[in-house]
């Protein structure tokens, strides 16, 4: 297995691209070059200590920094889930059912992937459970925090139709089904699109990945494959999870809705 | 048979009974909170006091058996499916009711988007009657009728009541109160509510 390396010189003259985007921005009055030189900026930063934390913890191969790694990552994509949400949850749940959910779907498929699949020696080595949880955890992200959007906006919306089932004798899972099932299909659509496009319109990053870094095709294939059946099992646990918690959380034991419990304050 | 004992939900705070074969008619400005109240009582918003159906806490009952007997019924009622009669448990037994109301009995399969208030307003009752409820909390029923629809409604309402049922009737009509009440509940905008001859 072979790779051509990079020197840090090798990226100047790509960067240009950016710096080009910038230009076109200032040309054509799109008023984004603030905006692109501080992603650009993020995105260099942040990619490079990635790099250094994930040589640490790879030469470490620590349990516990293995786990603080894990949740830290789990902590970010619980701020990202709430941070999308047009309505939140009010008090710790505006956190915790996001947290939760991705740590319980994510933490799962991972576990189940090393354990089964996967074999490393040991079986938390940080090389192989870190970017697996990374790429599962930021499609269930995305899977549970579209579930729970459309679960909050349309029980605000659908809230006549709602209360008219529950003051006919409906059980609040009998009321809020047709809305649960759009949280559901939200959250799922992206993943189902993905596989469906993938091979034909993009070539994922991951095998490309590989690829470039000397892999085989059919055994980098192999792995992409391996990873959107873990992806597919970790979005579908946790937006299930989300957007059932969601509906039990907005509602209450005698199955009445509880909007009150969404916050009016819109995010900033 | 309904016993309301010193239900409080917001700035409300009321105690009244409601016997069988009873319409009480609820009169007050916009906002008072006649809504609230009714819909406090079916319990669709949280509320604390002391709620009995012949003599059973409300807390006793599962809440949706308790919306069965204690059927709130709402001045614009909401729809879940896309069709009419997806709203009906049993939409055959439906169609005689549905027909008297004056409302064709083929608009089963008629799209919910496609009907006028009224026909909302009548087929929204009708589903609620339907239920054979102990105790109808109707909140303006005839707000979107017409006069001919009003009677039939009134008339309905009124069958059921001969037969033992409660109702509680919410309306700013002064002389719909007197026709189908009686006894009158006049509440403030304070939430207070008192008893009036009618």
């Amino acid at each position: 297995m072979t790779y051509i390396q990079l020197a840090y010189s090798d990226l100047i003259l790509p960067a240009c691209l950016v710096v080009m985007d910038g230009a076109l921005s200032l040309v054509l009055h799109l008023k984004l070059e603030r905006q692109l030189a501080i992603a650009t900026v993020r995105m260099v930063v942040q990619l490079v200590l990635v790099g250094y934390v994930l040589t640490f913890l790879f030469a470490a191969v620590s349990p516990f920094w293995t786990a603080l790694a894990a949740f830290i990552m789990v902590i970010f994509a619980s701020r990202e889930i709430m941070v999308r949400q047009k309505r939140r949850l009010r008090g710790l749940w505006t956190y915790g059912l996001g947290a939760g959910c991705t740590l319980l779907a994510a933490g799962t498929v991972t576990m189940f992937s090393l354990l089964t699949q996967l074999h490393p020696e040991p079986w938390y080595h940080p090389r192989y459970a870190l970017p697996l949880l990374g790429m599962i955890l930021g499609n269930t992200m995305t899977g549970i925090s579209l579930g729970l959007d459309v679960l909050t906006n349309g029980l605000v919306r659908e809230r006549a139709a709602v209360e008219a089932c529950l003051a006919l004798g409906g059980t609040r899972y009998q009321a809020l089904l047709p809305v649960l099932r759009d949280a559901l299909r939200s959250g799922f659509m992206p993943t189902i699109n993905g596989m469906a496009a993938i091979g034909l319109v993009s070539l994922p990053g991951m095998m490309t990945g590989q690829i470039l870094a000397g892999v085989e095709p059919i055994d980098a294939v192999k792995y992409q494959l391996l990873i959107m059946f873990l992806i597919a099992g970790g979005t579908g646990l946790g937006t299930l999870a989300a957007v059932m918690g969601g509906g039990r959380l907005l509602t209450d034991h005698r199955h009445r809705l509880r909007l009150d419990r969404i916050a009016s304050d819109p995010p900033g | 048979m309904l016993t309301v004992g010193a239900l409080t939900r917001l700035h409300i705070s009321v105690s009244f009974e409601l016997n069988d074969g009873e319409c009480i008619a609820l009169q007050g400005p916009s906002g008072a909170g006649k809504s609230l109240l009714l819909r406090a009582i079916a319990d669709l918003d949280p509320n604390e006091g002391a709620i009995k159906l012949d003599g059973t806490l409300r807390e006793a009952v599962p809440a949706p058996l308790w919306r069965k007997q204690v059927t709130y019924v709402a001045a614009e009622p909401g729809w879940w499916a896309d069709t009419v009669q997806e709203h009906f448990a049993g939409w055959n037994d439906a169609i005689p009711l549905v027909a008297r109301l004056g409302l064709s009995p083929d608009c089963g399969t008629w799209q919910i988007q496609r009907l006028s208030t009224g026909e909302k307003q009548r087929l929204g009752l009708a589903r609620a009657l339907m239920l054979q409820s102990r105790v109808l909390l109707l909140d303006e029923p005839t707000a979107a009728l017409d006069a001919t629809s009003t009677a039939i409604v009134e008339s309905i309402v009124a069958e059921r009541i001969s037969n033992g049922t409660g109702v509680i009737w919410s309306t700013h009509d002064s002389a719909q109160a007197q026709r189908v009440g009686s006894r009158l509940f006049v509440m403030d905008a304070g939430g207070c509510i008192e008893e009036h001859q009618l």
